[in-house]
């Protein structure tokens, strides 16, 4: 039996949603507060790299700018966090990150392949490096000080981001709109000449997956209290999305899911048991998930699955 | 006025020489092996670090320890390119995604050798101080060591150009950089010439990390700054183009010191803006084909 096909089978699928997402919900209730915070990093990584694969996945323009919208969110977090009320905050942060990428993309339209990989890379270099040089020079401090809000507010309203950034993707995966942008993928100049509107749907999407980075970082700034643009525009924030989507799958929607989760809590759990070896086996783990799993987690589950239930082809 | 002119321009080239070195590096890792080597910093790191130890408990002359840290460097990449890569590029589908998952792997390899770089040498700031005497250009004071650095950086890259267009090996690499396919068909050892480029271009970034530390200090995070500006550097002078490092190296020398005299701080973000409308404008570089 096909394990895509068991899994997508729609009741089971629906049911298991539901129970998951109860126990999410209610976990608040009786979890310890290590767990509440440690769940809240997971989820910002599962947004994090559901909405980079939004627009990375079907297309195959990687995106090395989620640390720039990202940061674009905690900076408006920042820069308003006294003013205005918290979800009044996120909308903000999401939009402005939307227009950043709306920017960038109809900058970047005939870049592709590893020029585009470059330029959205040098982006966050850019606005880091730009800040900096302003906080230094123009205001004369380094860093701003974020209003905090108590661990359970942060953790639902990721949790509602969440839901929505994997509700948006899914349906963007099963409509034309998802089709375009996978024959993009395929061949931009043929997709082009059957009629997709190229420009606005890759920039569309672009800002879209933008959009949940921006509100991602927008929520994480009130956890962080204080942050500077070397916290907010961390290039390593721009390096996992794509890692946790390479290292998960991604065919299918659940792919970057697991990989995001599997991902966040092994980066806890090395933090927390080596703290000195901690980035050196993340890099092994990195280069072996690289050079061994080119299909991610999925596609070995896919295939261990086909071992053991006999099926000699699995069908593509 | 004219000694302020003369020191800029002069400061520019002394940074473009190591730049122009670091960055034909990575053109030939990514121009021939196609591997856009995000870890090119970490084995100028090592270069660098070789060469202190060297100094620092031996006593060596960093101008002779460039003869043992770039082979070291060399047989690290070497055997990088023939484990790692190699493996990746036979199971990859086609070259956009070598190039893709190469240039994963390569952040996964820096984080791997700036830890153990942490791990064997410390993470603090070190330095030494060698051939640190002025010599004096009508006014304009610099280093001893940061000329002979520029020497060096000139000669290695004549060496370099010359070893490409005269020898036969040099002719087996450029086939493999126009056509891998046809290349093997003609009798080129394809898996070992691209192994032998990745194996060069760590070692040109190994020999100016040896060079740079005799005039800047060193620890084991410094090496994504100046894979950055070797990248911008060959994006300015075209990807693959080795001549066109060595313009676009001495060029972003130039506007680096210009800048820095200008607003000091505000060199890094000339560099991005300079890479980025580059890229819009016209990403084949000055001298890309």
């Amino acid at each position: 039996m096909d394990i895509a096909k068991f899994i997508s089978h729609k009741s089971f699928l629906l049911g298991f949603i539901f129970i998951l997402l109860i126990i999410v919900a209610t976990l608040p209730l009786y979890a310890t507060r290590y767990s509440i915070v440690l769940l809240t990093t997971i989820f910002m990584y599962v947004v994090l790299t559901v909405s980079w694969t939004i627009f990375s996945g079907p297309t195959g323009y990687v995106s090395l700018a989620p640390a720039a919208f990202f940061g674009a969110g905690v900076y408006t977090s920042a820069l308003l966090g006294f003013v205005l009320p918290l979800p009044a905050i996120i909308v903000i942060g999401a939009l402005s990150s939307a227009c950043l990428a709306l920017l960038v993309g109809a900058l970047t339209l005939r870049l592709r392949g590893i020029y585009f990989v470059m330029f959205t890379f040098g982006l966050v270099e850019l606005l880091l490096h730009f800040i900096l040089w302003w906080e230094v020079n123009i205001t004369g401090t380094t860093g701003r000080v974020v209003p905090t809000v108590d661990n359970t507010t942060v953790y639902y309203l990721m949790l509602t981001i969440l839901v929505i950034v994997i509700l948006i993707a899914y349906l963007i995966k099963h409509s034309r709109f998802g089709l375009g942008l996978q024959s993009i993928g395929e061949c931009e100049e043929a997709a082009a000449h059957t009629g997709v509107n190229v420009t606005v749907l890759k920039i569309t999407t672009f800002a879209v997956s933008a959009f949940f980075m921006g509100a991602a970082g927008a929520i994480m700034a009130t956890r962080w209290t204080y942050i500077d643009p070397r916290i907010a525009f961390n290039p390593v924030l721009s390096f996992l999305p794509v890692l946790m989507a390479i290292f998960g799958g991604m065919g299918q929607l659940y792919g970057p899911v697991i990989g995001a989760v599997i991902f966040t809590y092994l980066e806890e759990f090395l933090i927390t048991r080596f703290p000195y070896y901690y980035m050196l086996i993340f890099g092994v783990i990195m280069v072996v998930a690289i050079v061994y799993l080119p299909e991610g987690l999925v596609g070995l589950t896919q295939k261990l699955w086909n071992r053991i239930s006999g099926v000699k082809y699995a069908d593509p | 006025m004219i000694v302020t002119i003369l020191d800029i321009l002069i400061a520019g080239l002394l940074m473009g020489g190591i730049y122009a070195l670091i960055a034909v590096g990575l053109s030939l890792q990514y121009g021939v092996a196609r591997v856009l080597n995000i870890a090119h910093g970490e084995f100028i790191m090592i270069g660098a670090f070789i060469t202190w130890t060297l100094y620092r408990f031996l006593k060596v002359s960093p101008l002779v320890s460039v003869a043992i840290s770039s082979p070291v460097v060399f047989i690290i990449g070497f055997i990088l390119y023939r484990t790692v890569f190699t493996r990746l590029r036979t199971s990859s589908p086609s070259p956009a995604v070598f190039e893709g998952k190469s240039m994963l792997a390569c952040f996964g390899l820096l984080f791997i050798i700036q830890n153990l770089a942490i791990l064997i040498w410390g993470a603090d700031i070190k330095g030494y101080s060698y051939l640190a005497f002025p010599i004096d250009f009508w006014g304009a004071k610099f280093a001893a060591n940061r000329l002979i650095t520029l020497g060096f950086a000139v000669a290695f890259g004549l060496v370099f150009y010359l070893f490409l267009a005269r020898t036969r090996m040099g002719k087996a690499i450029r086939a493999a950089a126009q056509d891998p396919a046809a290349g093997a068909l003609m009798g080129v050892n394809i898996s070992r010439v691209l192994a032998l480029c990745f194996g060069l271009g760590a070692l040109m970034a190994g020999l100016g990390g040896s060079l740079l530390s005799m005039s800047y200090q060193i620890q084991p995070t410094m090496g994504l700054e100046y894979t950055m500006i070797a990248l911008i550097v060959i994006v300015l002078g075209g990807l693959g183009s080795i001549p066109g490092s060595f313009v676009g190296g001495f060029l972003l020398g130039l506007v680096g010191s210009i800048v820095t005299y200008m607003q000091p701080g505000l060199s890094l973000v000339a560099y991005y803006v300079i890479f980025m409308l580059l890229l819009l404008v016209k990403p084949t570089g000055i001298l890309g084909r």
